[in-house]
């Protein structure tokens, strides 16, 4: 894959590395079906959670008890359940809730998470101890069992369900985000930008940043797959998201009590769409570590 | 040479599978060694001489294979063997040795067991006296204590010992013939001696052959009876080593050897016939004091291990890196900084150019104290330009991210010392010529330049604030000979035209006499010997000078 | 050896500390009316009063801090609303059942990762190798109450080879008697092999559920970590040595493998007891992951916090034994210590 994108390197070098990249990831992704399937995958979770509502061919919250409890039909592609409400209807509305959840949470980690990590990373001493404990701190718990204790104290809302999402992930990023800072803070290239009279906060936003972006930008891929399970598996032991509110967690430990009997579609969908967006990220995470794998991109 | 050779290597081809393709690693290779006969196969880094080593040994790579040729040791083929034969060949009738021996043992399993795995594979020794002969082995090696030392792990041992184990280990079961794949690569030059010094006095004494592979022409010269110059995966000469350094027969083995520094030489030497005259004579350094280091300290506190131990940790004296140095460079002078690992002479350049603060002592620079300015202030200070540096590796200097221009812009654009995107891009230019750059390089980024070409930039990047002290750490060590040669006289030319002071630190005796006025040997975090280059060279007074000197491979000249 | 454990635990210190410290603060960052809270949606004023005396919620925080402390140090984690019962009581009854089905799910899915993570290594590119990343991938991506819920669909409603999912013996058999609080292993000590099967019965579906969970991480790091020693010198010097490929597979690159994958362990086991949990709610299973799910259904809360309280020490003291276990493995941490 890199032997397809580098020759458009080598004869022309691009004057941005911006387009540079954006080559070479577009030769990853043609390259790799896999990773251009998960996109492609991305791109279907991204509309039904932008247009869900509008798609969708019943309103997800009318309940019809005439028809409860139907196994998947032409009316009802994936069944009904107990109060006759249309699977296939919230389990596509509930995306919006579930990647909005995961993204939100991923975004508030990423900025404190990293800010926190290149400032202990780059700078040492007591910053470098404050944040370390705290992040300790946070792994000396079990997380989704912190996460829980963090939403009973807090309340349970779905806000909190972020903020908790949030909090546990904190230490992943604060250690990689140090770890990658340490490393370059001796580097040859640092010292270079020393000498040449940068100071500290332009050493941090031109040699040290774009050069620890990309692998972060890995790990946010890995780690939306991770809240969005973290979220559902809250709200599947009753925190956060409540009934009857479309969310695939909750959807799935509604059907349940139900599986006993022989109604399998009520949990199988959302829990199925649950792990093909979990999938899909974790797909594109891998693949986006393949574009940013140095040894790759000769 | 009637007899048949032990090894004899005929035609070998090597490919490797990459994701270009197939790309031919050894091409055609001829070698062949008698016994009792120690041969160097020597070349620059991708010249296939460690693949070719891997070849007889049947341990390449998974993407690796024999495409053509032959492999005969005592008369076996080699490249038919099976897998449970090669087995048996390999360790008890070949064995290797390696470069970077810490890494070359198991970290977490004793060096004793280590060489008992070997003599119990081959059935050398059984469960009885397995230990005695691996303290035994241990023991020929001149390892001190061995009893003791059969129970070390390998991180307790210093990077010599750790080879003379890996060799204890190669020779236990008595083979007949030792491949060292560049053995003494990152060891120092008094160590690498000691180390050579026991491998031939071991392989004579059994009667074994050897094959060197190393980079380093001298030290091929001084060992071997016979040298094979390999070249991007060809042999491109064969010729004893007598005759080798007085009649190279081809071109390529002429330029290597011309770009060895050995004594006797100038710069000027090391580059082919032909190379743009010479330079006016060295400047006699006449100049004012530029830079007056006096009482130079840096301590560092002992590292402490665990709760319980603090206190006991407390007590005990810091570690002294850099001990009460004083020394000055005058104006338009190069002082060479020498010592082997350790010794303090990079914590002295780095304090110095101002990025670790000093324990105590001065650094006058320009008249002016610079050692009271806080480093993490010193970015903002005038004299920030007037001292630079080129860093030791050319490729972890530079910042990935940016292209070539943008590395030797950043200065400019930082001491507003030019200002305007035409004016920066001309001055860049200009500094690219100035360094020999070509010029349509400046907007590739690191990763699609070559090694010499990175130490290009770095250079100009140094240069373009028009510093007074440009400080070099080891700025060749990273580079093959030939590469080194052309930016040791580009240093030399940069100094010539533009007037500056070098401070050069470096553990190469022989690259410093080269290039500096004055030389000051250093260890152990104090001054050893300090003089004039010739003077110190030709007529060392401290006995550490004199061990470093003696330890430099002298080719038969 | 006494030196470097106490060492050890000298530096779980902090990491305790601050386990206490933030779950003081979650006691007190209820939202409105703390005392209201632990006592319960149905409490009277009077009782509510009450609670917040006995709680010290009318003192400094200084000094409610130093009064959970102490209540710590005697065991005293609340009472609960639901049970009646102190929670400490309550948690040890039900610690046994959650510790055996976690250690189950544990020792299945290293039975299977390690060997397979290994051999995918050894093969790189085979048949094994793909199959080693199949389940890497699909492992981490599969939320472990779906995978129960899957497994209960297809075992017990479809197959009808597994018993209802319903704690961990069925209604008619009797428990053995206690020894470990371990069912399996109590009823092999005692000689029952009747109730032996019952319990191996009962656990086989939810303990899968946490193998299988488990499985990507380990599976992973093997790989990758067996990979990187294969690829390492002294690994070459031991081929170079000749010896035999079971040595240098098994002593030389396994044992050192073995140290990520031993690190590993630590973020395994606290996805364990997270996943715990939810296995737990699916399976009706008897421990404290249920027990506190079922608080948190009643907004009883005093479970719920000692709930927290007690996985992250049971957290620490495995972080401990794998830093030991580390020890054991490499020489270098030991000198270290």
């Amino acid at each position: 894959m890199s032997a397809t994108g580098s020759p458009a390197l080598a004869p022309a070098p691009a004057r941005s590395g911006i387009s540079a990249t954006l080559a070479h990831a577009v030769a990853v992704v043609s390259g790799n079906p896999v990773t251009g399937f998960a996109f492609a995958l991305l791109l279907g979770l991204v509309a039904c959670a932008i247009l869900g509502p509008s798609l969708v061919p019943y309103d997800p919250l009318a309940s019809d008890t005439s028809v409860a409890l139907q196994a998947p039909t032409l009316a009802h592609p994936f069944g009904t359940d107990q109060l006759g409400r249309d699977i296939l209807s919230r389990v596509v509305v509930a995306a919006r809730l579930d990647l909005t959840i995961a993204v939100a949470s991923v975004a508030l980690v990423f900025v404190a998470g990293g800010l926190a990590g290149i400032m202990a990373g780059f700078f040492g001493g007591w910053t470098d101890r404050i944040v370390g404990r705290l992040a300790d701190t946070i792994m000396a718990f079990p997380l989704f069992v912190l996460a829980m204790g963090i939403v009973a104290a807090l309340g349970n809302t779905v806000t909190n369900i972020v903020l908790a999402t949030a909090i546990i992930n904190f230490p992943l990023y604060a250690r990689l985000a140090r770890a990658e800072a340490a490393q370059r803070r001796n580097a040859g290239f640092v010292m270079a930008a020393r000498l040449t009279g940068n100071t500290d906060l332009r050493i941090v936003l031109t040699s040290i940043l774009p050069n620890i972006l990309p692998i972060m930008m890995v790990q946010m891929s890995l780690t939306m797959g991770y809240a969005i399970l973290n979220a559902a598996g809250l709200s599947f032991i009753g925190l956060g998201v409540r009934p009857p509110t479309p969310e695939w967690g909750i959807m799935v430990a509604e059907g349940a009590s139900f599986i006993v009997s022989g109604e399998w579609w009520i949990a199988l969908f959302p829990g199925l769409a649950l792990m093909l967006a979990v999938f899909c990220f974790n797909l594109i995470g891998d693949g986006l570590r393949d574009i940013v794998d140095p040894q790759r991109r000769t | 040479m009637t007899a048949i050779p032990l090894l004899d290597i005929r035609d070998l081809t090597v490919e490797f599978a990459t994701r270009r393709g197939t790309v031919q690693a050894v091409r055609q290779v001829d070698v062949s060694v008698a016994r009792g006969e120690t041969v160097g196969i020597v070349g620059e880094s991708g010249s296939g001489k460690s693949v070719t080593s891997y070849a007889v040994m049947r341990i390449l790579d998974r993407a690796g294979r024999i495409a053509g040729g032959e492999v005969s040791f005592s008369g076996i083929d080699l490249r038919a063997a099976g897998e449970r034969q090669m087995r048996d060949l390999r360790g008890r009738e070949i064995s290797m040795i390696f470069q970077n021996p810490r890494a070359a043992l198991n970290p977490i399993r004793k060096v004793g067991h280590q060489i008992e795995d070997v003599l119990r594979q081959h059935a050398e020794a059984g469960s009885g006296d397995a230990k005695e002969k691996a303290i035994a082995a241990l023991e020929q090696v001149k390892i001190a204590r061995p009893e003791e030392r059969y129970h070390a792990y390998p991180f307790e041992l210093s990077g010599g010992m750790c080879q003379r184990v890996v060799i204890a280990l190669a020779l236990a079961c008595r083979p007949q013939l030792l491949i060292a794949d560049e053995p003494t690569t990152g060891l120092d030059v008094t160590t690498q001696k000691a180390v050579m010094d026991l491998v031939t006095a071991l392989t004579a004494e059994r009667g074994m052959s050897t094959v060197l592979i190393t980079h380093d022409l001298g030290l091929a010269a001084a060992y071997c009876d016979r040298i094979v110059v390999m070249e991007q995966g060809r042999v491109v000469e064969t010729a004893p080593a007598t005759t080798i350094f007085r009649a190279p027969s081809h071109a390529y083995t002429r330029k290597l050897m011309q770009a060895t520094p050995r004594p006797g030489v100038t710069l000027r030497d090391l580059l082919p016939a032909g190379a743009p005259a010479a330079p006016a004579a060295r400047a006699e350094a006449a100049g004012a004091p530029l830079l007056t280091v006096s009482g130079l300290t840096k301590e560092y506190p002992r590292a402490k291990a665990g709760l319980l131990k603090r206190k006991a940790a407390a007590a005990e004296a810091p570690f002294r890196a850099v001990d009460a140095l004083s020394f000055s460079v005058n104006r338009g002078e190069s002082v060479g900084l020498v010592g082997e690992s350790g010794c303090g002479k990079s914590t002295t350049s780095t304090m110095v150019m101002r990025l670790l603060d000093p324990s105590a002592g001065s650094i006058v620079f320009s008249g002016e104290d610079i050692s009271r300015v806080p480093a993490a202030r010193f970015a903002r200070h005038a004299l920030r330009p007037k001292i630079q540096m080129v860093f030791q590796d050319p490729t972890e200097s530079l910042n990935p991210r940016w292209t070539a221009a943008r590395a030797i812009a950043d200065p400019l654009l930082r001491f507003r010392t030019v200002k305007g995107g035409d004016a920066i891009r001309a001055r860049c230019e200009e500094l690219a010529r100035l360094v020999g750059l070509p010029v349509e390089l400046l907007d590739r980024f690191p990763h699609q330049l070559s090694g010499g070409q990175k130490a290009r930039v770095g250079i100009a990047r140094a240069i373009a604030p028009s510093p007074d002290l440009v400080i070099l750490d080891e700025p060749t060590a990273a580079l093959d000979v030939s590469v080194q040669a052309v930016v040791l006289n580009l240093l030399a030319d940069l100094k010539q035209a533009l007037g500056m002071s070098y401070l050069f630190v470096s553990h190469d005796l022989q690259v410093v006499r080269m290039l500096c006025d004055r030389v000051i040997v250093m260890r152990a975090g104090r001054i050893v010997e300090e003089g004039p280059t010739e003077a110190v060279l030709e007529a060392p007074q401290a006995e550490y000078t004199r061990a470093l000197l003696a330890a430099i491979p002298h080719p038969p000249v | 050896m006494l030196r470097t454990l106490l060492d050890r635990f000298a530096t779980t210190l902090p990491a305790l500390a601050g386990v206490v410290v933030v779950s003081f603060l979650l006691t007190r960052v209820l939202p409105g009316d703390t005392a209201a809270y632990f006592a319960g949606p149905a409490a009277t004023p009077q009782a509510i009063a009450q609670i917040r005396t006995e709680l010290g919620l009318d003192r400094s925080l200084p000094e409610q801090f130093a009064r959970y402390v102490a209540d710590l140090a005697r065991g005293d984690l609340g009472r609960s609303l639901t049970t009646g019962q102190p929670v400490t009581t309550d948690l040890g009854s039900r610690l046994p059942a959650s510790a055996e089905l976690t250690l189950f799910g544990l020792v299945l899915s290293l039975l299977v990762a390690v060997p397979l993570g290994v051999a995918a290594a050894l093969r790189q590119g085979s048949l094994v190798d793909h199959a080693c990343r199949v389940v890497a991938t699909a492992g981490v991506s599969l939320p472990v109450f779906f995978t129960g819920l899957l497994l209960v669909y297809v075992f017990y409603f479809v197959l009808g080879w597994s018993p209802a999912p319903l704690g961990r013996l069925d209604a008619f058999a009797s428990p053995p008697p206690t020894r470990t609080g371990f069912f399996l292993l109590d009823s092999l000590m005692a000689g029952d092999i009747e109730t032996f099967r019952a319990a191996l019965a009962q656990i086989a579906l939810p303990g899968l559920t946490l193998a299988i969970f488990a499985l990507a991480p380990i599976a992973r790091i093997t790989r990758a970590a067996m990979l990187a020693v294969l690829a390492a010198d002294f690994v070459r010097t031991a081929r170079a040595a000749g010896l035999s490929s079971r040595r240098v597979v098994v002593t030389y690159a396994l044992r050192n493998a073995m140290l990520p994958v031993v690190t590993t362990l630590g973020m395994v086991f606290s996805f364990l007891l997270g996943a715990n949990v939810l296995v737990e709610k699916v399976f009706a299973w008897p421990g404290v992951g249920s027990y506190a799910v079922e608080a948190l259904i009643a907004s009883d809360f005093a479970p719920v916090q000692g709930f927290v309280l007690a996985m992250a020490l049971l957290y620490t003291v495995l972080n401990l034994l794998i830093d030991l276990a580390y020890g054991l493995i490499d020489p270098r941490v030991r000198a270290a210590a």
